[in-house]
């Protein structure tokens, strides 16, 4: 009897569980199917599929642009990250050399700085690169998200390798580079795919700079162009609108991270719990 | 005899000398792979924050960022004609800086609670184990504005779900208006940063379970050792590294948060936290002086937190934990 009292119990906090993490998702799914009055209604089920808030999201601003405007700087910041991160943590992972420790802090470090400290000080130059108002400025600002923690992450990776195969390279007379792009690289791949998909959540979802370094409705990005869309009067938010615009972004994101669930919950540990 | 040894001995110098220079070469060709990624982090980081710290000297204006004047301390604290000014006197700084505290604080300790109940189920097995861990990974993926916005939504005072759900469990008599309500507004936002952030909580906590011997256990089990008992002694203690790692973690990311306030409550002063404030004199008001004085102070107020916790924490974040 109890057992069966304490199996119950456990079954029912799962549930709790569940429900907790996936109720306000599948909420926003429903509402989005909703348009006008039945918005005022509280439903728990969708009852029919109406996709016009959808359509509306594309008609009413640039949202296709966004969307565009988004790719591009968590592609870029991914690409850039991992180009820098890799060469980074080659030096860092298997050189041993003065100042080693300091340097790897130093970049911890950075990783803790808080996005409003940096904030006047990149608005000033990405005005004076003249990239103020264009998704590129975006890509350079968001390194400072990206970088310091793609570089601890493929640093711990690194260091784990045997050290045999850099030996042999090294006999056979292979450079540093040829090390790195024809022995490593290879075998980095799993790591490689990690980080890059922390990275490009970390730009896709990035708010403070977009918000701050982008003027115009088709220069932003999607998370800024959700948190300003805006109804006939600010008491009036088109929630339907919201909710549509919500899932459309959020979707591919939840079908990543549930594809590579383990790749990414290794990365985030080896980030965290070995770092 | 003596002829070989010099051999020898010549031998081994070559040796040497081609081993040093070859590790010579190595740590240049490290400082040549680090160059690109110290230069770029030389850029967006050290270079903005020393400019940061350098306006909140200055009565640097936004619109106008070519021409200002170093005003040394004045946007800190300046006493004039009887009155104090700046930062330091300013009530509206140390209402946002008691805000981000209390927020910090709450969110992270529900967090670690909840994190750590999340990972004690996640741990056990039974069937369905993956799709419960797939499950409790969505909050984490969804973007912060959006879900600010869904949470706005469902806590809309006159439509939103959770209204509804309270009023028909009876919790509440009538509509509460989560986010308007200087009451509610930070329970409002502690309630989506809890949402959000306690799978990242449980994930680490759960590889920091999935780590422990299990000799331990079994000869707890056999003693027959209570497992309420087993958890206090055993689990919690050796677990305690990866918590704490886990809780300065979320610490920092709770002390500098702005999307989901500035989201969820815009710039109300009952949830305004540290960054919502600087961004809002930088932006807002165009004041990048005043801005910048309060973005180094948050700067400083987090850099001192982060050392205070790692020394009295003993937290191991060194080399990798080796």
């Amino acid at each position: 009897m109890r057992k069966i009292l304490l199996r119950g119990a456990f079954a029912l906090l799962l549930t709790a569980i569940i429900l907790f993490a996936v109720f306000p998702f599948y909420y926003a799914i429903v509402s989005s199917f909703k348009v006008g009055s039945e918005l005022f209604r509280i439903d728990y089920f969708p009852f029919n599929w109406n996709w016009d808030n959808y359509a509306a999201v594309f008609a009413e601003q640039p949202f296709a642009r966004n969307i565009f405007n988004s790719v591009l700087v968590a592609a870029a910041v991914v690409v850039f990250s991992l180009f820098l991160g890799m060469t980074g943590a080659y030096a860092l992972g298997r050189v041993k050399f003065r100042g080693r420790g300091m340097l790897l802090l130093t970049i911890l470090g950075v990783s803790m700085f808080p996005q409003v400290a940096v904030l006047s000080g990149m608005f000033e130059m990405i005005r004076l690169f003249g990239l103020y108002n264009n998704p590129l400025g975006l890509i350079l600002a968001n390194m400072i998200l990206t970088l310091p923690f793609t570089v601890w992450v493929l640093t711990t990776f690194m260091r784990d390798l045997p050290v045999e195969l850099e030996e042999a390279a090294l006999v056979d007379g292979a450079s540093p580079w040829v090390i790195v792009t024809q022995v490593f690289m290879p075998l980095m791949w799993p790591a490689m795919v990690t980080t890059g998909l922390l990275a490009f959540i970390a730009a896709w979802n990035e708010f403070l700079f977009a918000l701050t370094f982008t003027l115009t409705n088709d220069q932003r990005t999607v998370p800024v162009a959700i948190a300003l869309i805006t109804g006939a009067s600010e008491h009036e938010l088109p929630w339907g609108n919201i909710m549509a615009a919500s899932v459309i972004v959020t979707l591919p994101i939840i079908a990543l991270v549930l594809i590579f669930q383990r790749k990414i919950v290794s990365g985030l540990t080896a980030g965290a719990v070995k770092g | 005899m003596a002829r070989q040894s010099t051999i020898r001995t010549e031998a081994a110098a070559v040796v040497t000398t081609r081993h040093l220079s070859l590790g010579r070469s190595r740590v240049r060709a490290a400082w040549l792979f680090l160059a690109p990624m110290l230069l770029v982090l030389l850029l967006v980081a050290g270079w903005p924050l020393a400019r940061t710290i350098y306006f909140g000297f200055t009565d640097a204006d936004l619109s106008d960022l070519s021409s200002y004047e170093f005003i040394g301390f004045a946007n800190y604290l300046e006493y004039d004609e009887g009155e104090w000014y700046g930062l330091l006197a300013d009530p509206d700084w140390w209402n946002a800086a008691r805000n981000t505290l209390y927020f910090a604080v709450i969110s992270v300790s529900i967090e670690t609670t909840l994190g750590l109940i999340i990972a004690l189920a996640l741990n056990a097995s039974f069937p369905g184990r993956s799709i419960l861990r797939a499950a409790v990974l969505i909050p984490w993926a969804i973007p912060t504005v959006v879900s600010a916005k869904m949470w706005g939504w469902m806590l809309h005072d006159q439509f939103g779900v959770l209204n509804d759900m309270l009023l028909g469990l009876g919790i509440i008599a009538q509509p509460v208006a989560w986010t308007a309500d200087p009451d509610l507004a930070m329970a409002a936002v502690i309630m989506v940063d809890v949402w959000k952030t306690t799978p990242f909580m449980a994930l680490l906590i759960l590889a920091g379970l999935q780590m422990l011997p299990s000799d331990c256990y079994e000869a707890a089990r056999v003693d027959g050792v209570h497992p309420v008992k087993v958890f206090f002694r055993i689990t919690l203690p050796l677990i305690r590294p990866a918590i704490m790692v886990a809780v300065i973690f979320r610490l920092l990311d709770a002390l500098r948060i702005f999307d989901l306030i500035y989201v969820l409550t815009s710039n109300s002063a009952d949830t305004m936290s540290m960054s919502v404030y600087a961004r809002q004199q930088l932006v807002d008001f165009q004041a990048v002086g005043y801005g910048s004085a309060a973005s180094t102070l948050l700067f400083m107020v987090i850099a001192v937190l982060t050392v205070i916790y790692i020394v009295a924490g003993r937290v191991n974040l060194g080399e990798g934990g080796r």
